[in-house]
């Protein structure tokens, strides 16, 4: 019952946040709604008893990734959205076809299959002990690969940002 | 039958020359086409004569068979060549003939570019017309029969720089191939139904079949269907209007295939198919009655006719018209022996014309002819002899053949009265315009380039100078007796015209032939010798009474052009309206045009060429070009460089997959 | 006791309204974020799943999951930056270089 209610009411979060994402105009607003999605998904899980993940969640999406977000924000002087024409294409048959899809799956997992389980409150504690041990025996190729992913990553977004005069300068440095 | 291993050397020879002038001659001397030429026809009628003499009735017919041909089923042909009494006599006609014109045209085509072409074309077709006559089945003779119309139309058509000319080698040739639609489909009869083409196949299997007084039947329906075939090879109504045209060509060339062999192809393949004729009693009438009107048509345009070489073009159709009149009444070798007389004395009327032309520089219009006796007496000699010939005066060769064309036609159990008047009548036409062309040619004044015709009326007729394509470069001036090279065939040529009758005095030749024509020649026996107990004197005085047409022929043309030349003049101004139909030929020509030519062209423009070729097949085409060119300019739309309507579709599209899964997965179980 | 059922409701919820704020948004960076928002839905669905069915892989799928969209941000943001250097504009309908 307590379940319930806690479900319901992040849920309700959740949701909220989503829809401002979409109806704001100034981005700072969608990122600022971004993140009390992500802090009420790391409720819900936690209600499902992933406290890691719950926990990485926040750390890492709420608090870095966000972050960069709303740091390119500033950088950038992003401001009100304008209007511009943009495709009719996207909108008149974009829009039914994800809304057709979203129902059918909805559809048909709510009526079709026998998803009617319950999942009892804190079902699957995900304790770090636990989650190292996956990660770090079954799931050890993954983990390294991500981790050269992450530095591809990061190399590319110093290139990729960089101001044209700043590598040139470099360049001359190590001439010189 | 005997096989005789030589049969098939004898078209083969004149191949050879064809071949050896077509693939080499550019390049080659005139003497050394000349040699290759004359010794590849001389050889073939020397082996003719050979053949001709180890040839006994006791051991007739003779066969060879060269190779297999076709093998369908129970149905074959083969490529095999046949000899009996008809097919030696046309042979010797052939090979004979043949060959001395080849010898003049030595003369005649000499100081001709396209020499070389000339000589191929002329061996050429001496071997489709030799494969017509020795063919054992109708296949090959049909390949013969096609294989002479093409050389027609080569040779027709040899000037092809010339527009007249090549339009009329296409007018030859498209007769010809309307005829030779109601010959292929007798033959698609003869395969249904007798399983066979091989001539002593089929005639076999006729002889099995009742004969068909009522008039229907399938041997009705084949013997009419060759005589469409025949009507359009050999030029009588209603396909005779190539021939006319045919004069085109050089002057040999219409001397050997439109007076002397080809178009007696039509007549030969009527003969050979006696059997069949026999047993349909309604298509020999309709043979007969074709025969009879076109010698008569033709020669009442022949009168009129101020080209000399289109004068003997309409006495050819009217020749040959006394040919199939012959065979239609059952008098086969009647009209076989008309059919060797006329190759000889219209083979040099047509050399000796070719001669007249070539002596005043390339006039054919007789009005601007006259008085050439004094210039080119051996020509004057050798063209008399074939006049009185062709207009059937005794002792000469035409009179034979033509009297015992008209008493058959008049005594023959499938004969009438009616067709020996006609036959009487056409028999004085014929002498009147061909003496009219003896005196307008060789007496008189010459009446040399640009002078005016006589009757005063601006006739429709060829009269440049130059027509023949033929001037020496001698100018307009003396008319001239041609060489030895020509003279010679003339010469044999005249000399044949003068006994070749002879053959048939006392029936000999009929009796020759009579094996071939074995179920006629029986009805023949019985009925000539009744014939002769009841009516040697009626045939006397049929014979007198043709002989009279002739001469009065001859006074005709002797008073009209010679005694009193302004008479004609007067007389056609008179006739007024019914001598301009004559002398445009009853607009026969014209009509046909109408009819025929025209709603063709246009149907086929219309329909064929805007309606199907560039509505349908180039529209098809076109449109399928501007069609992908409209679906890509539409679809190009899709690359709009613009992220949002890409990430539309994607989703439009994962809506899709996902509907699809859920519909397989859910559904479908 | 909540059905598993509305857990994948919600994710679903989560995952239409980020693609609809993709197709809707004109800002480049709202677009980033709208994919960060289908990247959590879809998150939220694994973990959903790992407890019903009692696998532990499910919660470290997420994880690498995370990893991934943390690169992908990183990565993405510069090169908005670099779009936004040449194009002088954040709005995406107007940097349509690849248009044919």
């Amino acid at each position: 019952m307590f379940h319930l209610i806690l479900f319901l009411f992040f849920g309700v979060i959740c949701v909220a946040g989503a829809v401002n994402l979409l109806v704001q105009s100034h981005p700072i607003n969608s990122a600022l709604s971004l993140i009390a999605v992500m802090a009420s998904l790391a409720v819900e899980y936690l209600l499902l008893g992933a406290e890691f993940v719950a926990a990485v969640q926040v750390i890492v999406y709420a608090g870095a990734i966000m972050v960069l977000f709303v740091i390119t924000i500033m950088l950038l002087n992003a401001g009100k959205e304008e209007r511009s024409k943009g495709s009719r294409v996207a909108i008149l048959i974009g829009v039914p076809g994800v809304l057709i899809g979203g129902v059918l799956v909805a559809w048909t997992l709510l009526y079709r299959s026998n998803m009617q389980a319950t999942v009892p409150i804190g079902a699957l504690p995900g304790d770090p002990a636990d989650i190292a041990r996956l990660l770090f025996h079954n799931f050890l190729l993954p983990f390294e690969v991500t981790s050269v992913l992450i530095l591809i990553a990061i190399m590319g977004a110093v290139v990729l940002a960089s101001r044209p005069e700043a590598v040139a300068r470099a360049a001359r440095k190590d001439e010189g | 039958m005997t096989p005789n291993p030589y049969l098939w050397l004898v078209p083969i020879l004149p191949l050879a020359g064809a071949a050896v002038n077509g693939f080499f001659g550019r390049r080659s001397s005139k003497k050394a086409i000349t040699a290759v030429a004359l010794i590849f026809c001389g050889a073939a009628f020397c082996l003719a004569l050979l053949i001709a003499a180890s040839f006994s009735s006791a051991s007739a017919p003779y066969y060879f068979n060269l190779a297999h041909w076709l093998r369908s089923g129970s149905f074959q042909v083969d490529f095999s060549f046949y000899l009996d009494q008809l097919s030696l006599v046309m042979l010797l006609v052939v090979t004979g003939v043949g060959f001395l014109i080849h010898i003049y045209s030595v003369g005649y085509m000499w100081e001709d570019d396209g020499y070389y072409r000339f000589m191929s074309y002329m061996n050429l077709f001496m071997f489709f017309m030799l494969t017509l006559v020795l063919a054992k089945n109708y296949l090959v003779m049909f390949i013969g029969w096609e294989g002479v119309g093409l050389a027609s139309y080569l040779l027709i058509g040899f000037w092809f720089t010339k527009d007249s000319a090549a339009a009329a080698g296409k007018k030859a040739f498209i007769v010809n191939r309307i005829g030779d639609f109601g010959f292929l489909i007798a033959l698609f009869l003869m395969i249904k139904h007798f399983g066979s083409l091989d001539f002593t196949r089929v005639f076999a299997a006729v002889q099995t079949l009742p004969t068909e007084t009522a008039g229907v039947g399938l041997l009705t329906a084949v013997g009419l269907l060759l005589m469409v075939g025949a009507a359009g090879k050999s030029a009588q109504i209603p396909l005779y209007v190539w021939l006319p045209d045919a004069m085109e060509g050089p002057t040999p060339v219409s001397a050997l295939i439109h007076a002397a062999t080809m178009v007696t192809a039509g007549v030969y393949m009527v003969a050979r198919s006696s059997a069949i004729f026999e047993r349909a009693p309604m298509a020999m009438m309709v043979v007969a009655i074709i025969g009879t009107l076109t010698a008569l048509f033709a020669a009442t345009i022949g009168i009129a006719q101020t080209d000399i070489k289109k004068v003997l073009a309409y006495s050819t159709v009217s020749q040959l018209g006394y040919m199939f009149m012959a065979c239609g009444v059952g008098a086969f070798s009647a009209g076989i022996f008309h059919l060797m007389t006329h190759a000889f004395f219209k083979g040099l009327l047509f050399l000796a014309a070719g001669s007249v032309i070539h002596g005043i520089g390339g006039e054919q219009d007789m009005r601007k002819m006259g008085g050439l006796r004094q210039y080119m007496p051996w020509t004057f000699l050798t063209m008399t002899i074939a006049t009185f010939a062709i207009a059937g005066f005794p002792p000469f060769a035409g009179f034979f053949s033509k009297d015992e064309i008209l008493w058959k036609a008049y005594s023959s159990e499938y004969g009438s009265w009616v067709f020996w008047l006609i036959g009487v009548i056409t028999a004085f036409i014929t002498s009147f315009y061909m003496f009219r062309l003896w005196f307008l040619t060789f007496f008189g004044d010459y009446r040399g380039a640009a002078a005016l015709d006589p009757q005063g009326h601006d006739v429709h007729g060829h009269a440049a100078p130059g027509h023949d394509d033929h001037s020496h470069g001698h100018g307009h001036g003396e008319p001239h007796e041609s060489p030895w090279v020509m003279l010679g065939p003339l010469v044999v040529l005249a000399f044949l015209s003068l006994v070749g009758g002879w053959i048939g005095i006392g029936g000999r030749f009929e009796h020759f032939l009579a094996p071939v024509f074995q179920s006629g020649a029986a009805a023949e026996l019985a009925h000539a010798t009744a014939g002769e107990a009841a009516g040697t004197g009626t045939e006397t005085l049929l014979m007198l009474i043709s002989v009279g047409a002739a001469f009065l022929g001859l006074f005709l043309a002797w008073t009209l052009y010679f005694r009193r030349p302004q008479l004609p003049a007067r007389i056609a101004a008179s006739l007024g309206g019914l001598y301009q139909a004559v002398v445009h030929k009853y607009y026969i020509d014209e009509l046909y045009n109408l009819l025929f030519v025209k709603p063709l062209i246009d149907g086929s423009t219309e329909i064929l060429w805007h309606g199907v070729d560039q509505n349908v097949i180039d529209a098809t085409v076109n449109n399928s070009a501007s069609a992908a060119r409209h679906i890509s300019d539409n679809a190009r739309h899709m690359q709009s460089g613009n992220l949002r309507s890409y990430a539309g579709w994607v989703a439009a599209g994962g809506a899709v997959v996902i509907a699809y899964m859920i519909w397989m997965g859910v559904w479908v179980r | 006791m909540v059905p598993l059922s509305y857990y994948l409701v919600l994710s679903g919820i989560l995952f239409v309204c980020g693609v609809l704020g993709f197709l809707i948004k004109r800002n480049i960076i709202t677009i980033f974020m709208s994919i960060e928002l289908m990247l959590n839905g879809v998150n939220l669905s694994f973990v959903a799943f790992a407890a019903h069915w009692q696998a532990l892989s499910g919660q470290v799928f997420v994880f690498f999951v995370m990893v991934v969209a943390a690169a992908e941000a990183a990565v993405g943001l510069a090169i908005i930056i670099a779009v936004y250097r040449t194009r002088e504009t954040l709005n995406v309908d107007r940097v349509n270089l690849l248009k044919l």
